[in-house]
């Protein structure tokens, strides 16, 4: 089984030096593009190779790379999303610490393909032992000539800073990742127009996931053809998938694109902790729909998920077991998302303090029924379009599945004005 | 034009603007608080929301928020459909989650957006029952009163503040519910153009503290259009008086003058009007006495002695013209020197006679270069200089237009032009509020600047005659903007 975003992380899981990446094959993609393709073409084997977006909405790069004019104004902007801040997600993570390299190449082949003049690595300020090692490998890639003016000769020029945010989780969201770069406030921007046409400082600019960067020079070095094959379903590649909850051995893989939950949870994870069962999961962290046991045998691909009415997303799995009040569950990520909107839009501004407020009451035995017609409302109005963005939507996903799901449990809470699963109730909101 | 079909049926309608706008034009009630036809739109509210459908077959629909989207030829719409009206109650419920019940005493009433709105969209029960987000409120200067729990994030008051009026001390803090519009510290707020806050922000967040100090509800007052004294602009206004004291002033929209703004002198400088040292009643060398003896007074007075009258440029025409006209013509005069009244009348020729007739503020604001001659407008016509500053983003607001991003999509627009200004040259004798938007500054005195200003005129026409010490070298690149030229002085 080929692991190429992983194969090669060292054993005490420190980063690659330059020379270590080198003599594993690093940067002759690059040699290869600069050699003897064209932009176009680099763009062209993107899409021919079906890789799909890994920060979460699996939207086809290539594509997305194709929208950017060729013919606009300089500067161009290509942007790695490093803000990884889902609840239950860290596989970026473990490629940031592990092959920084890895990621500089792939922008470095994605701001050619685009015809970039600046890129910007935005990263988490959590994730400083990745910033360090990005620091340093930066000034390996420098010096090296792979950064900075006429790179290996061929006369593409390409500079790449590292910008840290400071803890907002809307930075993830693409518009305000690139108004939290120009120094604004972290709000989302309104599409269309859209970032391939006004991106940062109103230049065109692309904006991909880690991981997303991360495959592209083994695209490049391998072809599209091999890429699709090393998937088991129609979406291409291999994922960094991972496992958190109460499983026996939590952690990630990388794995082909589309085993199942199954598989994920009880040969990788090891199955559940003795004396749990398995009761649910959010496959791709915290703002995917739960899965539950019927859905096992579903392969973790963003189609077959969609299909299964949720969302890849990230497919790092937070897993429930049936010993978790899932109420608790959901309060909790509900109190984060309260926490993190932007404010700018009406509905999730107002109506997830008031989400939050409610499982709040009904986890500390205060619930009434009309509090569920309550919920539902906001899982019904919080939708796509409704919002200014895609947080507050988001956000309703692990309600909404859990009131389909686990709806004995809420009205047991409410029914029986107490908490069966005699956790300690943390009153979150105020 | 194009073809627009509301709840099935068709309108004309003009192009390039937002549904929104539109709709609002052609008379329906579609709620709305974050648009305003100054400060465009900006999608916050969620409150504007209709139904757009995909065909004639299409019955579901989805929902869109029409301020954010563009006219289109042959676009069906419902503003009637059940679902946007019951999203657009709910909008009002979620903002009255946290709104506090201040109806009663809160300045607002009976003039507030929102509960217009609120009414319009039919909410009235409340199914939340938890504890409101409170705030804390500034001190904001003598004029603006602060009362933040009344906020319903609609951002206007920044987007006007900042954006359009280059303020600099008003600013959006914190995030989610916690949003907070104020100052960084307690202060008096320090743009000239603050007050238009009571007017653009839809609650009572930001009300006229002049008002409070004779507070009367909006029903009470009895209005009148005026126009506003302080300056030779002539903005509109409308006054509100009661019980026969002058109590508010407010804007009275004039698309070619002031458009929907005042300044705060001729907002809150109304006061002098209710002085109490003013004459209220006839008097005799101080001394109160009725209409009638006073008629007969100084019918005895010009019968039998030669009086002459002395106007003044600071009364109105309509005293100066009616004490000529007691005293007879001959013996009035104006009240200024001669040399003045010649300035005057001369001023008066050349804005009659002379080749370029005198700018319109709304021709200032749309105007792809200024030059500002020996004038700091900020102090002298402060609404032109609000007027300018508007006018610095016409030429770069020319590449917007070309790919296609309609100009009231504002943060779009904004983004895209990022700092880039239109030409704006100022020759001033010392610094002036604008001169940080200026392609260029001259600073000289009032014979230099009169100096520059017969150069210029000799570079428009060569056949005037020469002035010396000026030069004016061609091709100031910026951004792909070509300025043919700038002032090299000596």
């Amino acid at each position: 089984m080929e692991r190429p975003l992983t194969e090669h992380m060292r054993p005490d899981k420190l980063p690659l030096s330059l020379k270590e990446y080198e003599s594993v094959g690093g940067y002759q993609a690059l040699r290869k593009v600069l050699k003897g393709m064209t932009p176009k073409a680099v763009t062209d084997l993107v899409k021919e190779s079906n890789l799909r977006g890994r920060g979460g909405a699996g939207f086809s790069t290539g594509m997305k790379w194709s929208f950017v004019p060729m013919d606009a104004p300089k500067p161009k902007y290509l942007i790695c999303n490093a803000d990884e801040m889902e609840p239950g997600t860290f596989k970026d993570r473990i490629l940031l610490e592990s092959t920084p390299h890895q990621l500089i190449e792939g922008m470095i082949l994605s701001a050619f393909a685009i015809q970039a003049d600046i890129s910007y690595i935005y990263l988490r300020w959590a994730y400083k032992v990745a910033g360090e090692a990005i620091i340093k490998a930066l000034a390996e890639a420098y010096e090296a000539g792979y950064l900075g003016k006429n790179i290996l000769g061929s006369g593409y020029d390409l500079e790449m800073y590292l910008h840290t945010g400071v803890g907002r989780y809307m930075c993830g969201e693409e518009t305000a990742l690139l108004n939290s770069l120009e120094g604004k406030r972290a709000t989302p921007r309104a599409k269309p127009p859209f970032p391939q046409i006004s991106g940062l400082f109103g230049k065109p600019t692309i904006v991909n996931n880690v991981e997303t960067l991360c495959c592209i020079p083994h695209i490049v070095n391998k072809g599209a053809t091999w890429f699709q094959q090393l998937s088991k379903t129609g979406d291409a590649g291999t994922k960094l998938y991972g496992v958190s909850g109460k499983v026996k051995k939590p952690g990630a893989w990388e794995l082909p694109m589309g085993v199942t939950m199954r598989e994920l949870i009880e040969e990788h994870a090891g199955g559940m902790q003795d004396g749990l069962k398995f009761r649910g999961a959010l496959p791709g962290g915290a703002s995917t729909d739960f899965l539950v046991e019927q859905h096992l045998d579903v392969k973790m691909d963003y189609t077959s998920v969609a299909a299964a009415g949720s969302r890849l997303g990230t497919g790092t799995l937070v897993v429930l077991d049936d010993k978790t009040c899932p109420v608790g569950f959901v309060k909790n990520l509900e109190h984060f998302f309260a926490q993190e909107s932007c404010g700018f839009c009406t509905p999730c501004r107002e109506g997830l303090p008031w989400v939050e407020k409610i499982l709040d009451a009904i986890d500390r035995g205060k619930g009434r029924m009309e509090d569920l017609k309550l919920l539902e409302f906001h899982t019904k109005y919080l939708g796509p379009g409704n919002t200014f963005c895609a947080f507050a939507p988001g956000a309703m996903e692990p309600l909404q599945s859990a009131l389909k799901y686990f709806r004995e449990d809420f009205e047991k809470h409410i029914t029986e004005k107490a908490c069966a699963y005699k956790h300690e109730v943390l009153s979150t909101a105020g | 034009m194009a073809t627009l079909y509301i709840d099935n049926k068709a309108y004309e309608v003009k192009t390039g603007k937002n549904l929104l706008e539109t709709c609002l034009t052609l008379g329906f009630d579609l709620p709305y608080f974050c648009w305003h036809p100054a400060l465009g739109s900006v999608g916050a509210c969620r409150q504007c929301a209709i139904k757009v459908y995909k065909d004639e077959n299409d019955k579901k629909g989805r929902l869109i928020m029409s301020c954010m989207e563009p006219v289109a030829n042959n676009q069906r719409i419902s503003i009637t459909d059940e679902e946007a009206v019951e999203f657009r109650e709910h909008v009002i419920e979620w903002l009255m989650t946290n709104h506090p019940h201040d109806c009663a005493v809160c300045d607002e009433g009976g003039s507030c957006h929102l509960q217009d709105m609120t009414v319009m969209t039919g909410h009235a029960y409340r199914r939340f029952n938890f504890k409101k987000r409170t705030h804390r409120n500034q001190y904001l200067g003598p004029f603006i009163n602060h009362e933040m729990n009344r906020c319903i994030q609609c951002y206007r008051c920044v987007r006007f503040y900042k954006d359009y009026a280059g303020g600099k001390d008003l600013d959006s803090f914190a995030s989610r519910s916690n949003v907070y519009f104020g100052r960084h510290q307690d202060g008096v707020l320090e743009s000239e153009f603050s007050g238009n806050l009571t007017e653009v922000c839809p609650t009572g967040v930001f009300t006229d503290k002049t008002l409070k100090e004779h507070y009367t509800r909006k029903w009470d007052l009895t209005t009148a259009p005026s126009i506003c004294q302080h300056c030779s602009l002539g903005c509109n206004t409308i006054a509100g008086e009661r019980y026969g004291s002058l109590r508010l002033i407010t804007t009275r929209y004039n698309g070619e003058v002031n458009g929907y703004f005042l300044c705060d002198r001729g907002r809150f400088g109304y006061e002098f009007v209710n002085g109490s040292d003013r004459i209220r009643t006839a008097a005799i060398r101080g001394e109160s006495v009725d209409r009638e003896k006073m008629i007969n007074e100084v019918a005895r007075i010009l019968s039998t002695s030669r009086p002459i009258g002395i106007g003044s440029p600071r009364a109105s025409l309509e005293s100066n013209f009616a004490l000529r006209a007691l005293v007879g013509k001959d013996n009035f005069y104006h009240g200024v020197s001669d040399n003045e009244h010649d300035l005057a009348n001369l001023s008066i020729k050349i804005l009659r006679d002379g080749p370029a007739r005198n700018a319109t503020m709304k021709e200032v604001e749309t105007a792809d270069a200024v030059f500002i001659l020996g004038e700091d407008l900020t102090n002298t016509a402060p609404m032109m200089a609000l007027a300018v500053r508007q006018s610095i983003r016409q030429v770069p607001l020319q590449d917007v237009t070309k790919i296609n991003v309609p100009l009231w999509n504002d943060a779009a627009a904004r983004e895209l032009i990022q700092e880039d200004k239109g030409p704006l040259f100022i020759a001033a004798f010392q610094e002036t509020k604008l001169d940080e938007l200026a392609t260029q500054t001259f600073r000289g005195s009032p014979d230099e600047i009169a100096r520059l200003g017969f150069a210029v005129a000799q570079l428009i026409d060569n056949s005037l005659p020469e002035v010396s010490g000026f030069s004016f070298p061609a091709g100031n690149e910026n951004n792909g903007h070509a300025y043919s030229h700038r002032i090299v002085a000596g």
